[in-house]
C-alpha cells in the first residue's frame, strides 16, 4: 500500500494547491482583495468579528389567524340576522367559530350562507344544529406561511429603501425571521422601520359628540376613540367612524417633501384608490378627515374641497426624520402581521476588530506550539506531520472561503482545536510505526502497518467528532453554528492531510534515503 | 534531539484497571458534588439562557466602576452586574437582569442605562435577550448534548460491541456533567459556548476511548488467554504514549485560546482544558473498568466459543453474561 500513482500524487497536490489558491485572498491587503474574481474572495466575517446588528424578529401570525376567526363570527351573526334565523351560543370554541342554530328548518339554509364567508375556512356540522367554521392545519400551516412570506417580503423592501449595505434577510423556523446588517452600529434605526406595523387608513372624524365627553363613555355606536400620536396632533384622542374610507393599500408611491418650509409627506393612490378619495372629499367638505396609522391618530384636517387626481399630503407635526420614515414605509407597504423582537445583538466595530486580532494571536500562537512540539518529539517525521498541518490549514481556510461560510469567533476557536487535534491522527500512525518495530519488523513494514492499521482508528474517532458537530451545527445558533462548521470542515480535511499528505511525504523520503532505522 | 516520548517508556506497566475502585470513588464523588452544587448554587446562566441585557461599553477616561454602580442600580431596574473586563480600566461589561413586561420594557431600559452613562462612551456590544428565546435555547442545548451522547454511543456500539458503547456512554455522561459541575461550583458563566464546549469534550473524549478500545479489541484476538484485567491494562499501557501525546498537542492549542482568545473564548477555552483532562482520565478510569464490570470478551476471533474459565473467577459479578449469549452481537463466533 505504499505505492502512489502518479495520478493520486497529481490529485493530492492539486488538492492541496487549490486549498492554498483560496485560502491566499485571506491574507492579501483589501485593496487586493477587491480586485479579485468573485470567486476568488476571502471568507466571509461573522457579525461577531466586522460588528454589525442581529436582529430575531417573530412574525405574530396567530394573531392574524385569530382576528379572522372574529371576523367570520361576525359574518355569521350578519348572516343569520339578516335572514332571521334565530341562534344560540355564537363565539369562539378552540380556535373554530361555533354557533348553535335553533330552526331546525332552516339549518341547511343557514348552512349555505355559511360557506360564502370566507372561502379558506371549513365549514363542519355537529350535534343539536351546531355549526363550526375553522381552518383544517393544512389551510392554517398555508395562511401562516403566506403570511411569514408577504412579512418577510415587505421587511426586505424596507430595509432595501434604507440603504444599508448587504442586508441580510432570512426566514427562520416557521415564524420568525433574522435580520443581520454588517457595519451598522446602532440598531435603532432599523428597528424604527422594520417593527411599524404602517397600516394606514383614512377615517372621518365623527363630530357629533365632543371627544373629552367621549372619553368618559358617550361613545355613539359605529364610532371609536382613537389617541393623537404624540407630539403630532393638536387633540389627545378623536373620535372617528370605524368605518374605513379609504385603505393605506391603495398607495403606490409616497415621498417626503416641505410645504411652508414645514417637513410633510405627500402620497399617491392608484385608480381605484383615488376614485374613492376624491368621492369622500368631495361629499365631506368642511369635515375633518383623519389619517390613522397603526391604531393613532396622525393627521385629522379639515377638507378644503373635493381632492380628485388622487394625490395629496399629509401634514403632522412632523420632525424631518419622522416625514421620511413615514413615506418610507407607506411606500414599502404595511406588515400583514405584527413583529416582536425576540433577540437583539450590537457588535460594535471597535470590539469586532479586537477579536479578529485575539483570535490571529491565538491561531498563531497555538500553531506554533503544535508545530514545535510535533519537531520535538517526532523529529524528520514531525516535520512532515507540520506539512501536513500547514496543509491542512490552508485547505480548511480555502474550504470556507470558497464555500462561502461564515467565520465566527468561536469557529476561529474551531480551527485552534482543530490543529491540535489534527495530528491526533499523525501520532496514531507514528506511535503505531514505532511499536511495530519494536516488535521486529523491517522499517518499510513498520511504516505500512503503521498507516494501515491506523486508519480505522482514524477513521473512527474522526466520525464521532463530525457527529457532536453536526448536532451542533443543527441546534446551536448564531456564532457557535460558525463553530460547528470549522470543526466539522476541519475534520474532513485533518483525514485527507494526515492520512494522504504525511503518507506521501513519508513515503518520498523512504524511497529517496532507504532507511534501516525508524526516525522517530 | 530532545524527544519527549521517551519520558513514557514503551514498555510501561501501570496498574490502571488495579485503581479503578479508588478512581471510581473519586468519579462518583466528582458527580456527587455537581448534583449537590447545581441542586443547592444552580448554574450561573448567561444572557444567552437567563435573558436580559447586556452592554460592554467603553469609556473615554478610566472607568469609575462604584459610581456607575451606584448610578445603574438606582435606575431600579433590578439587579446590575459590572464587571471590568479587557484587562484595561476603560472597558466595563454591564449585565441586566431581564425586564418584567416584554421588549419594549428591555428598550425603555436600555435607553435609561445609556443615559446615565452619557454621551462619549463606546458601545463596543449591546445584547437584549427575550425570555422566550432563552428557553428554548436551554432545551436547544440539552437536546444536542443528549443527542450526540447517543448518536456517538450508536456508532461505537455499531463499530464495536453494545459492551463498549455502554462503557463509553457512561464516560461522556461523567465528562459533561462533571463540566457542568465545574461551571456551577466555580459560578462561571454558562454560555451558548460553553454548550459547544461540552458537545466538543463529547466528540474529543470519544477519541481516547475508540483508541483504546481497539487495541482491546484487537488484543482479545490476539491473546485469548489472557486473563480481562491484564488485557486492559496491557492496551493501555500500548496506548499511553498516544494518549498523553494527543491530549498534549490538543491542550496546547486550547492554552493558546486561554491565554490569547479574548474574554469570549476564555469560558470555552476553560472548559475544554477541564474536558481534555477529565476526558482523557474517563477513558482510561470509566469506559474500560466498565468493560471488566460487564465481564466481556469478545469472541468473534475465537477458534472455540469455549474460554470462560479465567474470566469467571476473576470477577466478583455473577457471570450474567458468559461469553455464549453475547451471540447476538453483530460479528457472530466463527467456525
Amino acid at each position: 500500500m505504499l505505492h502512489f500513482s502518479k495520478l493520486k500524487i497529481g490529485l493530492i497536490l492539486a488538492t492541496l494547491l487549490a486549498g492554498v489558491v483560496f485560502s491566499l485572498p485571506n491574507v492579501l491587503p483589501e485593496k487586493t482583495q477587491r480586485s479579485l474574481p468573485s470567486w476568488l474572495q476571502p471568507v466571509n466575517l461573522g457579525l461577531d468579528l466586522q460588528g454589525g446588528v442581529y436582529l430575531l424578529y417573530e412574525v405574530e401570525a396567530e394573531t392574524v389567524i385569530r382576528e379572522r376567526v372574529a371576523s367570520i363570527v361576525e359574518g355569521m351573526r350578519l348572516s343569520l340576522r339578516t335572514s332571521r334565523i334565530r341562534y344560540t351560543n355564537l363565539g369562539v370554541v378552540d380556535g373554530e367559530a361555533v354557533v348553535s342554530i335553533r330552526d331546525n328548518a332552516r339549518f341547511d339554509e343557514a348552512l349555505t350562507q355559511f360557506t360564502e364567508i370566507d372561502r379558506d375556512a371549513l365549514v363542519q356540522t355537529g350535534e343539536d344544529g351546531q355549526i363550526r367554521i375553522g381552518f383544517s392545519e393544512e389551510v392554517r400551516r398555508r395562511l401562516f406561511d403566506d403570511l411569514v412570506a408577504r412579512v418577510i417580503e415587505i421587511v426586505r423592501r424596507r430595509v432595501d429603501e434604507m440603504g444599508v449595505r448587504e442586508p441580510s434577510i432570512q426566514k427562520q423556523g416557521g415564524q420568525r425571521i433574522i435580520i443581520e446588517v454588517p457595519g451598522l452600529a446602532n440598531p435603532e434605526d432599523l428597528k424604527r422601520i422594520v417593527g411599524k406595523t404602517a397600516k394606514m387608513d383614512f377615517h372621518l372624524v365623527d363630530a357629533s359628540v365632543d371627544p373629552i365627553a367621549a372619553q368618559s363613555g358617550q361613545i355613539p355606536v359605529g364610532s371609536k376613540l382613537v389617541p393623537g400620536a404624540p407630539g403630532q396632533t393638536s387633540q389627545p384622542s378623536y373620535l372617528i367612524f370605524k368605518r374605513v374610507e379609504v385603505t393605506g393599500e391603495h398607495l403606490i408611491d409616497s415621498q417626503p417633501t416641505y410645504q411652508d418650509g414645514r417637513p410633510v409627506v405627500s402620497f399617491r393612490f392608484d385608480a381605484a384608490g383615488g376614485k374613492k378619495f376624491g368621492d369622500v372629499t368631495a361629499a365631506n367638505v368642511n369635515q375633518q378627515l383623519a389619517v390613522v396609522l397603526d391604531g393613532k391618530v396622525i393627521s385629522a384636517p379639515v377638507i378644503q374641497g373635493p381632492i380628485l387626481g388622487g394625490s395629496g399630503i399629509i401634514t403632522g407635526g412632523f420632525t424631518v426624520q419622522e416625514a421620511n420614515d413615514l413615506s418610507l414605509l407607506l411606500r414599502a407597504g404595511a406588515l400583514p402581521a405584527d413583529l416582536k423582537v425576540l433577540e437583539e445583538r450590537t457588535v460594535g466595530p471597535g470590539l469586532g476588530a479586537d477579536s479578529v486580532r485575539q483570535g490571529s494571536i491565538s491561531m498563531a500562537i497555538g500553531l506554533a506550539l503544535v508545530v514545535i512540539f510535533m519537531v520535538m518529539t517526532y523529529s524528520r517525521f514531525g516535520v512532515y506531520a507540520n506539512i501536513a498541518l500547514l496543509g491542512n490549514l490552508a485547505m480548511l481556510i480555502g474550504a470556507l472561503s470558497v464555500l462561502g461560510a461564515t467565520l465566527t469567533l468561536p469557529g476561529i476557536a474551531g480551527i485552534v482545536l482543530t490543529m491540535g487535534m489534527a495530528v491526533d491522527a499523525n501520532v496514531l500512525i507514528y506511535e503505531r510505526m514505532r511499536e511495530e518495530a519494536r516488535n521486529g519488523r523491517t522499517v518499510m513494514n513498520a511504516i505500512e502497518a503503521g498507516f494501515d492499521r491506523a486508519f480505522g482508528t482514524i477513521f473512527d474517532s474522526n466520525v464521532t467528532t463530525l457527529a457532536a458537530a453536526l448536532l451542533l451545527f443543527i441546534y446551536g445558533s448564531g456564532p457557535v453554528r460558525g463553530f460547528a462548521v470549522t470543526l466539522g470542515l476541519g475534520i474532513m480535511t485533518t483525514m485527507f492531510s494526515a492520512i494522504m499528505v504525511t503518507r506521501l511525504l513519508v513515503v518520498g523520503w523512504m524511497r529517496r534515503a532507504k532507511p534501516k532505522t525508524l526516525p522517530i | 534531539m530532545f524527544r519527549i516520548v521517551d519520558i513514557f517508556p514503551p514498555d510501561s506497566k501501570f496498574d490502571f484497571i488495579g485503581r479503578r475502585k479508588l478512581a471510581m470513588t473519586f468519579s462518583a464523588l466528582l458527580i456527587l458534588g455537581t448534583i449537590l452544587s447545581v441542586a443547592v448554587k444552580g448554574l450561573n446562566y448567561g444572557i444567552d439562557f437567563a435573558g436580559g441585557i447586556l452592554l460592554e461599553v467603553k469609556t473615554p477616561v478610566t472607568a469609575d466602576l462604584a459610581h456607575m454602580r451606584q448610578s445603574l442600580t438606582d435606575l431600579q431596574l433590578g439587579e446590575v452586574a459590572l464587571q471590568g473586563i479587557g484587562g484595561a480600566d476603560d472597558q466595563v461589561m454591564i449585565r441586566l437582569q431581564r425586564q418584567e413586561g416584554g421588549e419594549e420594557a428591555q428598550q425603555v431600559a436600555l435607553d435609561k442605562v445609556r443615559e446615565v452613562l452619557g454621551p462619549g462612551v463606546e458601545y463596543r456590544r449591546v445584547e437584549t435577550v427575550g425570555p422566550k428565546v432563552g428557553g428554548e435555547l436551554v432545551w436547544d442545548s440539552f437536546l444536542s448534548v443528549g443527542l450526540a451522547i447517543l448518536a456517538i454511543c450508536a456508532y461505537v456500539t455499531f463499530r464495536f460491541e453494545w459492551h463498549y458503547g455502554l462503557g463509553a456512554m457512561i464516560a461522556l455522561i461523567h465528562d459533561v456533567i462533571t463540566t457542568v459541575g465545574l461551571f456551577s461550583i466555580l459560578g462561571l458563566e454558562f454560555s451558548l459556548t460553553t454548550v459547544a464546549a461540552l458537545l466538543t469534550i463529547a466528540g474529543y473524549s470519544i477519541n481516547d476511548t475508540v483508541v483504546i478500545c481497539d487495541r482491546v479489541r484487537e488484543n482479545m484476538r490476539k491473546y485469548k488467554k489472557m486473563e480481562l484485567a491484564a488485557l486492559l491494562n496491557l492496551s493501555l499501557n500500548e496506548t499511553l504514549s498516544r494518549t498523553i501525546m494527543t491530549s498534549t498537542t490538543t491542550l496546547l492549542s486550547v492554552v493558546a485560546i486561554f491565554v490569547f482568545g479574548g474574554d469570549v473564548l476564555w469560558g470555552f477555552a476553560f472548559a475544554m482544558i477541564w474536558g481534555i483532562v477529565i476526558g482523557t482520565y474517563s477513558s482510561v478510569y470509566i469506559a474500560l473498568p466498565i468493560l471488566l464490570i460487564l465481564n466481556y470478551r469478545d469472541d468473534s476471533g475465537a477458534e472455540t466459543p469455549k474460554s470462560d474459565e479465567n474470566e469467571v473467577e476473576e470477577e466478583p459479578v455473577k457471570p450474567a453474561h458468559p461469553p455464549a449469549q453475547i451471540s447476538a452481537s453483530p460479528k457472530p463466533p466463527t467456525h
